[in-house]
């Protein structure tokens, strides 16, 4: 069952819903990377509740003009009208007030939806229309999706990527510097706007697909997943669009599968998993490397101090630390040297002896700060330095009685 | 308005939206001054889920299971924003993003996997709550408020609500200089020996169970408008904490009277037949009240900027 729906074989609506989750996903990662980069993500959480009283307020402008009330372009553009005040609000708030971005986002977020629950109570009692489908905005409804809402969403889906790649050069700049950006003389107000627009366009779309407090999912989470696996912010573009298409797609399948499995919040968790995925298995960035990365080096000192201990004649009582040299076979089961150890145990206290002097001359400096107590001093200075610092520390002399 | 059936069908979700009001505008003054508004928004999108493990533990809609799992599930998206933050080193809006989504997706998700409709349980309510709903049918008119054996009989949010306003009152009352000082230098406060982390936390949990004891009467969004708009409103009238939370306190009171008796009234005096969502015009008029001082107010700029600009 998921396998057919996976492989669009479910019939023709899940299939139509499939490949506009789809589409919505890509552009939704791929307009939220940017909105992430810039440190605005819960912005976009303040767009989409403000859509709420766009929505009523267009069906009730619908009905009075004696209309369906449920014409999905119609209620859209009102969605998209009342997200723009709301950003505007919250735009005029933080500039001209002294409230901060987040307090200015809890304000529009909240009243704008409040003021839309009021206008969907109104709604209720007039009784006009078949209101039955607003509700669906709240949470998202692709049941009764239509070949015409699915173009819509497709057309709105392709036009903000398009947007997106003929920008992403100023749009990129200005996500990571915007005094630079505009010394270069890119309007970042302008810039701003067009992103501000693209994530409006984004939420209006996905309105009927995940509803307008899920969609905020589909903006955050995939470009946090792509962050994980890359530091380059072209390839974070494009990881982010991936996750977003691929959760929307294996959402939109998977709630296809099986009844009482709602689009919305599917794709949402599924957008989850590949988060935690990324989180835990990421290389570099995840959990797991860095775990990985700690062990290594506490490994790598463990060694080096047991070496220089045994150059030393000291008593190891470190459990790790015998551990390890025997595993290194530098020490007998009776915790005395081998061979091998002794010889590195020697060349460990002759690199001390080297670094000391390193450290000692001004003229080496900048060789000194990389002195960390693990770096092989090979790696940073030339053979004729180290006969050099060699012939300063001298040979083994014998001892004298 | 004051007529007979004031006291049975409108005192009681008056108190109760007033109560939820000031006890969810309390915390806000000083999540707000914190930067951690936004923390009054995760919490109420995560009391959803709570409350549905709740029930599908317990299988009954009872206050204090309710209550608990929703303080839990607020505990559970702290802990694991902060989690994400620091594992993921990911900024703490993007992180709080993700948390608070994914959880509302789950609780939406269990609620249709399960079989709701048999009680009072769906999207829409705990959404948008149901303040109207908190009617005292015992009561016959003003003597009514001294007949003990009516009074038993008052819906159980009202005392619930006034519990936790006292409650609140009472944190913010023992912990005023702390909180104040570690609200505006948190070092300065670690230096005189206050538990910053500690009390950050403490503040975090009011917050949660403000919100969760109101979330019952007005839904889980519009708790947010309760959180932040009476504060920032404040913020803009005076320079001073004490102010502040006066005024926030005054401006919380305002909306949720102003709000209950437009909701209710209103659309009868324009000649509509039906009452519209009373949390809903709460945080109407809250963000009305929020626009006025926001246009008005005599502090709204911020300190140091040039004078009307």
């Amino acid at each position: 069952m998921l396998l057919d729906a996976l492989l669009l074989q479910l019939g023709y609506n899940a299939s139509l819903v499939a490949i506009g989750a789809t589409l919505l996903g890509a552009s939704a990662g791929i307009t939220g990377t940017f909105l992430f980069l810039r440190k605005r993500a819960l912005v976009s959480d303040a767009i989409s509740h403000a859509t709420l009283p766009g929505v009523g307020v267009a069906f009730l402008i619908m009905v009075a003009f004696g209309g369906d009330g449920r014409n999905l372009i119609g209620l859209l553009i009102g969605s998209a009208v009342s997200a723009g005040i709301g950003l505007w609000c919250l735009n005029w708030l933080t500039r001209n007030t002294r409230l901060a971005e987040d307090a200015a986002i809890g304000a529009v977020l909240s009243v704008f939806f409040g003021f839309g629950v009021v206008i969907l109570t109104v709604i209720q009692s007039l009784g006009v229309g078949r209101q039955a489908g607003l509700e669906g905005f709240l949470l998202g409804s692709t049941a009764g999706m239509l070949w015409n809402d699915a173009l819509i969403i497709a057309a709105g889906g392709a036009a903000t990527l398009l947007v997106i790649l003929l920008m992403r050069r100023p749009m990129t700049l200005v996500a990571f510097d915007p005094e630079y950006a505009s010394a270069r003389g890119i309007s970042v107000s302008q810039i701003d706007m067009l992103m501000m627009a693209l994530v409006m366009a984004v939420t209006v779309v996905g309105l009927k697909v995940v509803g307008l407090i899920l969609i905020v999912a589909l903006l955050i989470i995939p470009p946090v997943t792509a962050r994980f696996w890359t530091e380059r912010s072209d390839l974070v573009v494009v990881f982010a669009g991936i996750a977003g298409a691929l959760a929307a797609f294996i959402g939109a399948a998977l709630s296809a599968s099986a009844p009482n499995l709602p689009t919305g919040p599917i794709i949402v968790l599924v957008s989850f998993a590949l988060f935690a995925l990324s989180l835990l298995f990421a290389p570099n960035r995840g959990v797991l490397a860095a775990v990985m990365r700690h062990v290594r080096f506490q490994r790598q000192v463990h060694l080096r101090q047991g070496l220089l201990a045994l150059a030393q004649g000291q008593v190891i009582y470190e459990p790790l630390t015998l551990r390890l040299l025997r595993r290194h076979g530098l020490l007998r089961a009776d915790g005395v040297a081998t061979e091998t150890g002794v010889a590195r145990a020697a060349k460990a206290l002759r690199d001390e002896h080297r670094w000391a002097l390193v450290r000692a001359d001004q003229s080496l400096e900048a060789t000194a700060a990389l002195y960390d107590g693990l770096r092989e001093i090979e790696t940073v200075l030339t053979d004729d330095q180290i006969r050099d610092l060699d012939r300063r520390i001298g040979t083994p002399r014998e001892v004298l009685a | 308005m004051m007529g007979e059936e004031f006291v049975p069908l409108s005192l009681t979700p008056l108190l109760i939206g007033i109560c939820a009001a000031v006890a969810c505008a309390l915390p806000g003054n000083f999540l707000l001054l914190r930067r951690q508004a936004l923390i009054g928004d995760a919490i109420s999108h995560v009391v959803l889920p709570g409350i549905v493990v709740a029930f599908l533990f317990t299988g009954l809609i009872a206050a204090w299971p309710m209550m608990l799992g929703a303080a839990a599930a607020a505990l559970v998206a702290v802990v694991l924003i902060e989690l994400i933050r620091r594992l993921g080193r990911i900024e703490p809006g993007a992180a709080m993003g993700v948390v608070f989504t994914t959880m509302f997706a789950g609780g939406v998700l269990l609620l249709e996997q399960t079989d709701t409709s048999s009680v009072h349980l769906d999207v829409e309510h705990a959404l948008y709550g149901n303040l109207e709903s908190l009617i005292w049918l015992d009561a016959v008119g003003w003597q009514s408020l001294l007949d003990v054996d009516a009074l038993r009989h008052l819906p159980p949010e009202l005392p619930r609500m006034a519990f936790t306003l006292v409650g609140v009152l009472l944190f913010i009352g023992v912990f005023w200089r702390p909180l104040m000082i570690s609200t505006f230098d948190e070092s300065f406060a670690r230096t005189l020996g206050v538990r910053t982390t500690m009390l950050g936390l403490a503040l975090v949990v009011v917050s949660a169970i403000a919100a969760v004891a109101a979330f019952d009467a007005v839904g889980s969004i519009i708790v947010i408008a309760m959180f932040i708009c009476p504060p920032a409103a404040a913020r803009m009238m005076t320079n001073r904490l004490e102010g502040q939370v006066l005024w926030s306190v005054a401006f919380a009171i305002v909306s949720a009277i102003f709000g209950y008796v437009l909701a209710g009234y209103g659309p009868l005096w324009v000649g509509a037949a039906d009452a519209v969502s009373a949390a809903g015009m709460i945080a109407t008029v809250s963000g009305v009240l929020l626009a006025i001082a926001a246009v008005f107010g005599p502090c709204r700029h911020r300190a140091g900027s040039p004078a009307g600009v």
